[in-house]
């Protein structure tokens, strides 16, 4: 997949409140310590050759993530043409980690962006049909216009930072 | 006016003033956001089409769909509840709610129509809605007036004003950016508090048991990741057979609605699910989905009978994006509070209120569907939405029919309807007539309609506003005219072609000057023109519901038009509502060989005209010059895309044109002439008087196609307009 189709991602994404870092896997914990405002909380992101930084907190509690500024987790896919990424539940919290915290950083493995909603589609209809029962499909933040005027951060995430891991 | 009318007009006054101006920026602006967002798409219609294919196959299989989903469910370790009602449904919801205090809600129009929340109520529950939209109509205590933006009819100030109120913050809320912390914070409290979240369903997958749920706030996917106990509510048409079937509807829902290309969050779900849930102390281990309920609650409530019903059951292929309420110019400019039911809003809301409320709910604002037919390419799974109001319209117009009574009043009316139909529906129904009527007694009948007392006892009798200009019946039609010259000029057996000009009932009595100067066009252009005695096309009817009349007109003018098709002759139109009968809604009333041979053989003036240029005629017969012209486009011919056809003719024959970007003039027929809508219509018609008021536009001349755009443009410019086709007329 070329360069082209991850600028696609990056120009999608800015426009809804989110950018992408795009780093070799050794330096994917220095580049999410980075972006993330602390107190910080994430679940293991199951990636070779990469891990999360010490200022991450993986045994989190409800209140935890409550009050967590920021939540680290994977992205199963992203969807260049829309900006859009394919967060999966896991046990350790994934879900309450992508959606409580004020900022979300997904981990992103390049190879997983797919030039499309259709080509993308495929995969998670296959996901589901191998048995996964429970994915959200997330592009940019979270909005409203019902306050009057576009609002971002409501019940989501206010700002998505996708760290992509370069993997080929 | 009559008490009724008059009731109607001060309630759309109303409405116009308090709401209108909050509902149309925003729904004018979703429905541009929608445009640019399919524009970007390669393969809309294709998708279009996918989406379609899909919801009449599951729509058809839905019994079998049903039991398989059920299957799925239970195999997941959740419980299928089949529900005939409301009350049904209501009284299995509150028994899952036997032992709570708190439910929060994800926005959900199917829980509106049961009304759920009173339900729960009146059982002591605790109920929050977690759409903003919708939380802002809970603490008003109101009812949504669109589909997705359900409180788009309040501004900003006027929900500080409520929060301010309700909630008496240390700090008075302002912005929107304040007034969505406060909501959020309030929320996420309740969230916590949360026994049960209840959500509907955009799309259940009955392979697998899986849900789509869409939102841009993430607020249904809080609603079920917080409590342990889901219940979804979804009607039963919401159901495709599996998980692959979803793709042309996930990229078609957000462009169609509020023209993004995806809703922020598409939750896919096959519950119960086994992640953790918020409000449990300690570190969040490994959940198991043992530890989380689920109930889908199937809403019947009138859908399986709307199944049965040959015209209600395309609403159900209804994917509730809002796309036609948001193309609607009348629903721009009352939203869904005029132009909706009991819950639901919008053209297709006519459907739903038809078929799950009745047709009390769904008569009552049925009127405000013009057919202009915007709707029709809007809509992301191709439902003929006018048609199905017109549907219900006759329904309307059929209600409570007595027999005995009406047998006799039949007999003395002239068209097919019962005799308990609307003076005002019945006159507008009948045009063709009154316009031989009004030319075989021209000009004493204009005299007379003229006459101020004269109108005010029609306006009482007829419904016909007094303050719109009557049309002035000419007294020498088109057809006497044509049959005075000694027809045609140009000879048939020498003529590059040969066609047929249709002689509307304006054209031929109202209009004439158009219908001469569209008949020395198309000689100028080498045609035989033939203009048979025929009748008026059905448009008229079937715009007031009378479809049995409709009907009756499409076969007369057929029957009228088949030995023409069978000398080879062309139809040309003048008229484009006219003309959308013949392409369009000719395929209800007419065998379908019929149908295509007439639909195929129909064009529009200068769609034949561009048609004649493309064979090799020449433009030299006919007038060119450098005149500069603003042109507006009919609403159905906008539809049909056949605008072009004549910004290019003008152009090639150098007129300096600007045309109107303004899909709707506000007239729609006869919509405009009814007091009980003349003020709405004006309303509507302000966007064009603006945009042909300014410095480029207000010394051009005015032309446009459709005649009920031209008395518009004319009342709302107060200069003449004319048809295209007269300034190109050679003896101009």
């Amino acid at each position: 997949m070329s360069t082209t189709t991850t600028g696609a991602f990056a120009d999608a994404l800015a426009p809804l409140n989110g950018r992408v870092e795009r780093v070799p896997a050794a330096e994917v914990a220095e580049t999410i310590d980075a972006a993330a405002v602390a107190p910080a909380v994430g679940v293991p992101l199951d990636i070779d050759g990469v891990s999360l930084p010490d200022s991450v907190a993986t045994d989190f509690s409800a209140d935890g993530v409550e009050s967590a500024a920021t939540g680290v987790t994977p992205a199963a896919l992203g969807v260049a043409e829309y900006g859009s990424l394919l967060l999966e539940h896991a046990p350790a919290g994934a879900e309450p980690a992508q959606l409580y915290p004020s900022t979300h950083v997904a981990v992103l493995r390049e190879s997983d962006l797919y030039p499309d909603l259709e080509s993308a589609w495929s995969e998670v209809a296959a996901a589901f049909d191998a048995g996964r029962d429970d994915a959200v499909l997330a592009t940019g933040s979270s909005a409203t216009a019902d306050m009057g005027e576009l609002v971002r951060g409501v019940h989501g995430p206010r700002e998505v930072i996708v760290v992509l891991v370069e993997d080929r | 006016m009559s008490s009724d009318r008059q009731r109607k007009a001060a309630k759309i006054r109303e409405v116009m003033r308090e709401e209108g101006d909050a509902v149309r920026e925003s729904a004018g602006h979703h429905n541009e956001m929608r445009k640019d967002a399919v524009a970007r798409l390669d393969d809309y219609e294709d998708l279009r089409d996918r989406a379609r294919a899909i919801k009449e196959d599951a729509i058809e299989r839905l019994p079998e769909l049903v039991d398989e989903l059920t299957d799925s469910v239970e195999a997941n370790g959740g419980h299928v509840y089949l529900a005939e009602d409301a009350a049904d449904a209501n009284d299995y919801i509150t028994s899952v709610c036997a032992d709570a205090d708190t439910v929060v809600k994800s926005k959900s129009m199917t829980s509106e129509e049961v009304d759920v929340n009173d339900a729960l109520h009146a059982d002591g529950l605790d109920v929050w809605e977690t759409d903003l939209g919708e939380l802002i109509l809970q603490v008003a205590d109101d009812s949504p007036s669109h589909l997705i933006g359900p409180a788009m009819h309040f501004t900003t100030t006027e929900i500080a004003d409520l929060f301010n109120d309700v909630f008496d913050p240390d700090e008075p809320l302002e912005t929107p950016e304040e007034l969505t912390a406060f909501a959020r914070d309030l929320l996420s409290e309740k969230f916590a508090e949360a026994d049960v979240g209840m959500t509907g369903a955009n799309f259940l997958c009955a392979d697998s048991g899986s849900m789509a749920l869409v939102t841009s706030e993430g607020n249904a996917r809080k609603t079920v990741q917080a409590t342990d106990t889901h219940i979804a509510l979804a009607g039963v048409e919401k159901i495709v057979p599996s998980i692959e079937e979803l793709y042309p509807f996930v990229e078609l829902l957000a462009k169609s609605g509020t023209g993004q290309d995806l809703t922020s969050y598409v939750t896919m779900l096959s519950p119960p699910v086994d992640s953790p849930s918020q409000g449990v102390d300690g570190p969040m281990t490994a959940a198991s989905a043992d530890d989380r309920d689920f109930h889908l609650v199937l809403l019947d409530n009138g859908r399986m009978d709307m199944r049965d019903d040959d015209h209600l059951k395309e609403t159900l292929y209804c994917i509730r994006c809002s796309a036609c309420s948001n193309a609607c110019a009348n629903f721009q400019h009352v939203g869904g509070h005029a132009f909706g039911g009991e819950t639901y809003s919008g053209g297709i809301g006519t459907g739903w209120e038809a078929g799950v409320h009745g047709l009390d709910s769904a008569g009552e604002f049925s009127d405000f569907c013009t057919g202009c037919s915007r709707c029709t390419t809007a809509c992301p799974v191709e439902i003929d939405i006018p048609w199905i109001n017109e549907v219900v319209r006759d329904r309307v117009n059929h209600q409570g029919r007595e027999e005995g009574f009406d047998f006799l009043v039949d007999g003395l009316s002239p068209d097919a309807e019962p005799g308990r139909l609307d003076v005002e529906k019945r006159l507008f129904g009948n045009v063709g007539l009154l316009a031989d009527a009004g030319s075989a007694t021209a000009p004493l009948s204009n005299l007379v309609a003229s006459f101020g007392p004269a109108r005010d006892l029609m306006e009482r009798v007829t419904g016909i506003d007094a303050r719109r200009d009557l049309p002035e019946w000419q007294r020498e039609t088109l057809q006497d005219w044509f049959a005075r010259r000694g027809g045609s000029t140009v000879d048939e057996a020498a003529a590059s072609r040969s066609a047929v000009l249709y002689p509307d009932v304006y054209t031929d009595h109202v209009q004439v000057e158009r219908g001469k100067a569209a008949v020395r066009v198309l000689e100028a252009l080498d045609v035989h023109v033939t203009i048979p005695d025929l009748p008026e096309s059905g448009r008229a009817p079937l715009s007031q519901g009378m479809i049995d009349t409709a009907d009756d007109r499409a076969s007369a003018v057929y029957g009228g038009l088949a030995e023409h098709l069978d000398a080879g002759r062309d139809v040309v139109v003048i008229e484009p509502s006219d003309l959308a009968m013949f392409r369009e809604d000719y395929e209800h009333f007419l065998p379908d060989a019929s149908f295509e041979r007439l639909s195929e053989n129909a064009y529009e003036v200068f769609e034949y005209v561009y048609g004649r240029l493309d064979e090799g005629a020449t433009l030299d017969a006919l007038r060119a010059g450098h005149e500069r012209l603003a042109y507006h486009a009919h609403c159905q011919q906008r539809t049909l895309d056949l605008a072009p056809y004549t910004e290019s003719v003008l152009e090639r024959l150098g007129y300096d044109l600007l045309t109107t970007d303004v899909e709707c003039c506000g007239m729609a027929g006869s919509f405009g002439y009814k007091s009980e809508y003349y003020e709405l219509s004006m309303d509507v018609g302000e966007d064009v008087r603006e945009q042909l008021s300014t410095t480029d536009a207000a010394d051009r001349r005015v032309v446009a196609s459709g005649t009920s755009c031209l008395e518009q443009l004319s009342d709302l410019l107060r200069k003449p307009t004319r048809h295209p086709i007269e300034v190109v007329d050679p003896r101009r």
